[in-house]
């Protein structure tokens, strides 16, 4: 288990390792009741680098094609089921007192779910409910009570330590692989949910449809941003994504400007994606911007400013219109 | 539905646009002589509870920040957005340094039930610390519901009708007043304060009181280890053309 098996590690008392011994992380599934979303994979590979057992709460209107589903992913050991109609939704305000019961009832030294809405919506009001402080989107593990997280846009790294009884956290999907669909066999337990809290309501949802690859879990992401000058123009973007099988992003410019919707913001505030290939069209490079994809193995810029700030990141640089360079582009890889 | 007292909570960090530094000693980033401002979510928060206001959906903005005795100057710039008044919560030395989302969630709390507000306007998240949290956790203490990441909010009787920014667009759900609600981006475009309302402003009152004050438990089990610089990325190469790009992407197996 991390540092417990590197040299310098050995040497852990024997107290400690009877402690470990009796871990258990509780992974919040997220989905929809149709299916899992990819970012819990990520979080149950966080949850066994902790080296416990790992349960899965799937709560929901409808859990069955999700329970399976978990019930074949490889570390999950049990899953814990509620179904119910007050569940619909994902309301904070119903999941938490599940949570709480649940927690009650198996005693987890760990609660975690990806940092996603879902996970930044549910994991603090978890955490001031257990009165601990919750340790939002860590990138790293590096004991059971030992995180990293990025502070300032991801301009720093800070490492904290928790001295409360129960770890409450939202893991970065990016920063761990996801875990494997395959050769899993958790058993599944119904656990019984506490009465709704009743004092919210889900109205509806208006979801942006696309063909495209999930943005967060994309291999290739290209983002566009204020130089495109248009809505439309975006249509250049999604020619070339469609060649590469890219999922389309944008710089907070571009959303307030209109040209495409917000879910597709990518920077502090937005989405964070580390893809094999990112390339930023028309995107200067703000600080915010560079928070939601510097870490993408391949940082690709075209933009007509030699002095624009995504240059120093960027492994490839094309100063080039990108009227001009990504119709070329697109028409090459049709070649 | 009689009209509501709207608490609002701001927070005094480095200014977004500066490029910030890491100290030496590895404890934290250099915050002396650097520009600080009101947070932008704030910002918006303040903006949105102004907007309620004059809407007649409230009578009286309140606005709070928890910091030491620089905060006040935030305070200052909600009161000239057009606050009613301030409140300042004053948390020095090693008690700020370790000041996070849960410690001030139970201050916020604490004032809300002193205050007896109806509505608690936050940011989705602090630009310093990127925490996300004291929103819901301060929800959370009072058993109220959420409104997380909201892009709209209507008053609507006893309700609040809010949507929120999610991952895969929009949703909508309608909470039960007394509720919490955190400002994204897109709710709003913050007024700038005018120079007769600054000047206004400085007659507004700030009281200043303290956790204590509250019967608060400041006191933190979170501690930070380290704080260091990320890896930097190696510089890379200028390519003269499109073509040139595609072969290099090729070359690398990135397409």
């Amino acid at each position: 288990m991390f540092g417990l098996l590197s040299p310098a590690g050995r040497r852990i008392p024997a107290a400690i390792c009877y402690l470990q011994r009796f871990q258990s992380t509780l992974v919040l599934a997220e989905h929809n009741n149709e299916k899992l979303t990819p970012i819990t994979l990520n979080a149950i590979t966080a949850a066994k680098q902790l080296g416990g057992d790992v349960c899965c709460l799937v709560a929901g209107t409808n859990c069955s094609k999700v329970v399976e589903e978990v019930s074949k992913v490889q570390g999950v050991k049990k899953i814990l089921v509620a179904e119910n109609d007050t569940f619909k939704g994902f309301l904070a305000e119903e999941l938490t007192p599940l949570v709480l019961a649940t927690h009650k009832q198996f005693k987890f030294t760990h609660i975690c779910a990806g940092a996603s809405a879902f996970g930044k919506n549910l994991i603090p009001r978890i955490a001031a409910k257990l009165d601990v402080a919750a340790i939002s989107d860590i990138t790293e593990i590096k004991a059971p009570d030992t995180f990293v997280r990025t502070i300032y846009a991801g301009n720093a790294l800070c490492t904290v330590k928790s001295g409360d009884e129960v770890k409450v956290f939202s893991v970065r999907g990016t920063s761990f692989e996801a875990a494997s669909v395959n050769g899993g066999d958790a058993s599944s337990e119904k656990v019984s949910s506490p009465s709704g809290a009743g004092v919210s309501e889900w109205v509806g949802q208006s979801l942006t449809k696309s063909d495209r690859p999930e943005l967060t879990s994309a291999n290739i992401v290209i983002s566009g941003g204020r130089g495109l000058k248009s809505g439309e123009n975006f249509k250049l973007l999604y020619d070339l994504a469609d060649k590469l099988h890219a999922a389309v992003g944008a710089s907070r410019a571009a959303v307030d400007a209109g040209f495409v919707p917000n879910d597709l913001q990518v920077g502090q505030t937005g989405k964070i994606v580390a893809p094999e290939l990112y390339i930023a069209v028309g995107i200067s490079g703000a600080i915010q911007h560079l928070a939601g994809m510097k870490d993408s193995k391949t940082i690709v810029a075209i933009n007509k400013d030699p002095e624009a700030p995504i240059f120093q990141v960027a492994d490839y640089g094309l100063v080039a219109d990108l009227f001009k360079a990504v119709p070329e582009m697109t028409a090459l890889l049709e070649k | 539905m009689a009209p509501m007292r709207l608490l609002v909570g701001v927070k005094r960090v480095i200014d977004y646009a500066v490029k910030i530094r890491v100290k030496p000693d590895r404890t934290g980033v250099v915050t002396d002589g650097v520009k600080h401002s009101m947070n932008p979510f704030c910002e918006i928060a303040v903006e949105e509870a102004v907007r309620l206001k004059e809407k007649k959906h409230a009578n009286e903005v309140v606005v709070v920040s928890c910091g030491p005795q620089q905060c006040q100057e935030t305070i200052r710039t909600a009161l000239a957005m057009g606050a009613d008044r301030g409140i300042h919560v004053e948390v020095t030395g090693k008690d700020y340094e370790t000041l996070g989302p849960l410690q001030v969630s139970k201050i916020m709390a604490a004032l809300a039930k002193k205050e007896e507000a109806d509505l608690i306007l936050l940011g989705k998240q602090a630009i310093d610390g990127d925490w996300n949290q004291t929103g819901q956790m301060t929800a959370a203490l009072l058993d109220w519901p959420q409104g997380t990441f909201a892009s709209e909010v209507k008053v609507e009787d006893k309700n609040l009708t809010v949507t929120r920014e999610v991952d895969g667009g929009l949703e909508t759900i309608s909470l039960k007043l007394p509720a919490v609600v955190t400002s994204d981006l897109r709710l709003n475009e913050p007024r700038y304060a005018t120079l007769p309302n600054i000047m206004k402003a400085k007659k507004k009152k700030i009281d200043k009181i303290s956790p204590k004050d509250l019967g608060v438990d400041i006191s933190s089990k979170l501690q930070t280890l380290s704080v260091e610089d990320p890896p930097q990325r190696t510089a890379g190469v200028k390519v003269e053309t499109a073509e040139q790009l595609v072969s290099k992407l090729k070359e690398i197996g990135r397409i």
